[in-house]
């Protein structure tokens, strides 16, 4: 066994880390949560020659990475900075659409940041379930039409694509008859774009007989979507792994900082003993991503299991991390204008995404009854 | 033992059910069910309802104006209130400044400014904290100087919760930096409209504005707005804050988040059943309704006692300790409780006028945001550090 980064991803971390370092301070991704496209789309053309969209990538689609390890570099690096371009929906929607086959052009511009894509999925009643599907799409002679709404579809407003899951047969929560189709933006297609607490953009998206192509086969759909959403669950994890270490360091610097009654408040027991409890979490929450990460190319049952394990702890020790950083700084924890407050609400609100600590529980324990 | 309700105190509650029915305007009572943003009119507005009523200060004695209610009085107008959706009364003249005044002011100062606080003249405001005083509140260093019939006072506030909204402020300032800091304190009370206050919003991490800094340049204030003696403010302040933590056990406000809580878990489905079913989330609503019985209980025990005239220090250290930890995982769960639309976020949404559909269910908005903002409560009021710092000092000798 070996836990070292190789060379190329400890260059890629280098590099990707630097570089938000030197263009991505706080106040300015603020800057980017205010614009109408909720980020930056110069920010979004630097990542793409940076290198770091084909990062997402392995190279039979023109990138260089793609392997869970690539993923978790990249992501960790994102969450320390709080980074609001969507990664995070080009990596869903582009895992589903190289699995898919068939895309390889539209891949190819995505990593050039000339095209947008976001995965639509999730909808108003679906909750956490990835087979609950009631969109459906119709057949009329070779050309497919969709309808339906999806929610909170990460990115959704920004992409120029839609990956689009519908139903081509099934119930409502049958996991057979779940087809991805690719839907370009059109009338048919309305978008309500919001922000999210945390800053990021999402959007309610409504199809009207949008006209669709399909991907893969029908009924392919649920295997796809499993397979995207386990890596884009292992990144995520990631991100909120880099977020929970930003909170961590400003928060132990601060210890060492502040004073009352005449000491740092790090000399206090109450405060240091609780860190170290963070310390040791975050050892675990590490060493949870790289068991998701390193698992992703596994037979399904140890994937899925490895990365709800993961996704499980994620909400576990994020609401530790976030509560006791905020706590730790007093008054200070609770502005806008002092960071940690920032990552404190990105750790907590990616328990909402993909499935919360509950659900991964859950789920670990059936897919453990399935093994 | 008898854990039941007398009959008078059930017709009680039926008194308050009806004034609370005919009483609360149903604009606010929205405004609170959707967890918009409160304006000071709305404040106001209400404080002038309940003060009609005469229901105003409830913890105040009938001679001052209060309705010479029995704890469990007191605990069922919180409750009824808290339910029917009322919000709740701004603290700082009423629960702070009030017993402070009944207990250390001069009379004149008890005839002046009691009244206005009931009549909604003066609006008041906490100046305790400082930027570089916080838990070691004895170390302020804003400083009050005699000079003829007045103080001059300099320095700066901070943390100053709806200093906004206040005509009033109550300081504690440094009077003397001889022996122990505590021995060099005052309580002074100021007229914001002095000339050389400025008064800075700070906005909190989920962007709203409730708490200021407020800066004091050569601020002159009459001699005659000391409470007490020199020097002795460090006394009435502690005093202060055993009033100020009684009130934090949020009880009333618990429970009525727990209903919240409970009818969004009925409505959101998982699985095609309510989530109220699911067995993990069931268990964790069971586990913090069997926390705030039990709390209910305590500090029904603790407030019997401080009728009696027992003091409410460590005890109501232990009610704000608990009550926020209590209160707090309430939020925790109403934000798990709407899954991925707890993600969806709009600040003007919060406005009473706006009307744009809602995205997600209609109660969605402000949940994951009201998860931060409480993360203040263990926080203020003295830090829940600090009140286990308390407990363990006085009640076990460390
Ligand atoms: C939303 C909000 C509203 C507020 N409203 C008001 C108001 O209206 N008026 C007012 O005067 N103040 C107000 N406060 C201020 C509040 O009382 C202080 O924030 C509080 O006393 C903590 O002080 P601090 O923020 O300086 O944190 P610090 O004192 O710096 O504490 C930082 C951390 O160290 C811990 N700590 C400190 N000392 C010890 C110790 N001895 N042992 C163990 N741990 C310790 C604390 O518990 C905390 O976790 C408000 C605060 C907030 C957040």
């Amino acid at each position: 066994m070996n836990f070292e980064l190789n060379e190329d991803r400890t260059l890629l971390s280098d590099t990707l880390s630097r570089f938000l370092s030197d263009n991505y301070q706080i106040e300015k991704r603020h800057g980017f949560v205010m614009t109408d496209d909720r980020f930056s789309r110069e920010m979004w053309a630097q990542f793409a020659e940076l290198g770091m969209i084909g990062a997402l990538f392995t190279e039979e689609f023109g990138g260089f990475g793609g392997q869970g390890a690539d993923l978790m570099v990249v992501f960790e690096a994102l969450g320390r900075n709080l980074v609001v371009e969507p990664f995070l929906p080009t990596l869903l929607a582009g895992s589903a659409l190289a699995r898919a086959g068939g895309q390889e052009n539209l891949i190819e511009q995505v990593i050039a940041g000339e095209e947008m894509i976001a995965l639509a999925h999730g909808e108003p009643a679906g909750r956490y379930e990835l087979s609950h599907v009631e969109t459906s799409a119709t057949k009329e002679g070779d050309a497919y039409t969709i309808s339906g709404n999806k929610a909170v579809v990460l990115g959704g407003a920004s992409a120029t694509h839609l990956v689009v899951s519908a139903r081509t047969s099934g119930e409502v929560d049958a996991q057979d008859g779940i087809s991805l189709f690719l839907v370009e933006k059109s009338d048919a297609v309305n978008v309500r774009d919001y922000g999210t607490l945390d800053g990021y953009p999402a959007a309610e998206i409504q199809l009207n007989k949008a006209s669709a192509t399909l991907l893969g086969g029908e009924g392919a759909g649920f295997d796809i979507l499993e397979e995207a959403f386990a890596k884009a669950t292992t990144a995520v994890c990631a991100e909120a792994f880099g977020a929970m270490e930003a909170a961590k360091d400003l928060t132990v610097e601060y210890m060492h900082t502040r004073k009352q009654f005449g000491v740092p408040i790090g000399k206090f027991q109450a405060l240091n003993h609780r860190m170290a409890d963070v310390l040791i979490e975050l050892e675990q929450m590490r060493s949870a991503v790289i068991n998701a990460a390193g698992n992703l190319d596994a037979d399904r049952i140890t994937r899925e299991r490895e990365v709800s394990a993961c996704k499980h702890l994620c909400g576990t020790i994020g609401r530790q991390v976030a509560e006791e950083s905020i706590q730790i700084h007093g008054g200070m924890g609770m502005t806008w204008e002092y960071p940690v407050g920032h990552f404190a609400k990105r750790i907590i609100m990616i328990d909402h995404l993909f499935g919360d600590t509950d659900h991964h529980l859950e789920r670990y324990i059936e897919l453990g009854r399935a093994a | 033992m008898d854990l039941a309700y007398s009959q008078e105190e059930e017709s009680f509650r039926n008194e308050v059910r009806s004034f609370l029915d005919a009483k609360l305007p149903a604009r606010i009572k929205t405004k609170m069910k959707l967890g918009k943003r409160l304006t000071k009119d709305d404040m106001v507005e209400w404080h002038a309802i309940l003060n009609e009523q005469g229901w105003l200060a409830t913890n105040w004695p009938s001679e001052h104006g209060g309705p010479g209610w029995t704890a469990v009085q007191k605990h069922i107008f919180d409750e009824e209130c808290w339910s029917a959706g009322a919000p709740r009364t701004v603290p700082f003249g009423l629960n702070m400044l009030a017993p402070v005044l009944m207990k250390f002011g001069s009379e004149e100062q008890k005839a002046h400014y009691l009244p206005r606080i009931l009549d909604g003249t003066d609006w008041w405001c906490q100046g305790y904290s400082e930027p570089g005083s916080g838990s070691d509140l004895a170390s302020l260093r804003t400083s009050a100087v005699r000079d003829g019939d007045h103080y001059i006072v300099n320095g700066q506030k901070t943390w100053t919760t709806l200093g906004h909204f206040a005509n009033w402020i109550f300081c504690l300032v440094r009077t003397s930096t001889e022996g122990k800091p505590q021995e060099g304190i005052s309580f002074l009370l100021i007229d914001m409209d002095t000339p050389g206050i400025e008064v800075r919003p700070i906005i909190l991490l989920e962007g709203e504005h409730e708490v200021n800094e407020i800066f004091f340049d050569n601020v002159k204030v009459p001699v005659g707005n000391l409470v007490g003696e020199e020097n002795k403010g460090w006394t009435y302040a502690k005093y202060l804050l055993t009033h100020e933590r009684t009130g934090t056990a949020n009880v009333g406000n618990s429970n009525a988040a727990l209903d919240k809580l409970k009818k969004i878990a009925a409505e959101q489905k998982k699985g095609g059943k309510p989530l109220s079913e699911d067995p993990f989330f069931a268990a964790r609503m069971a586990k913090v309704e069997m926390e705030l019985n039990a709390l209910k209980t305590t500090n029904l025990r603790i407030l019997a006692q401080a009728d009696a005239g027992a003091a409410a220090g460590p005890e109501s250290s232990m009610l704000k300790v608990k009550g926020t930890i209590v209160r707090l995982e309430i939020n925790d769960l109403a934000r798990r409780a709407l899954g991925p639309y707890a993600l969806p976020f709009s600040s003007e949404a919060l406005e009473e006028g706006y009307n744009e559909e809602p995205v997600g269910p209609d109660y969605a908005n402000p949940i994951a945001a009201k998860y931060f903002n409480n993360r203040k409560m263990p926080i203020f009021a003295g830090s829940n550090e600090v009140q286990r710092g308390i407990i363990s000092k006085t009640k076990l000798g460390f």
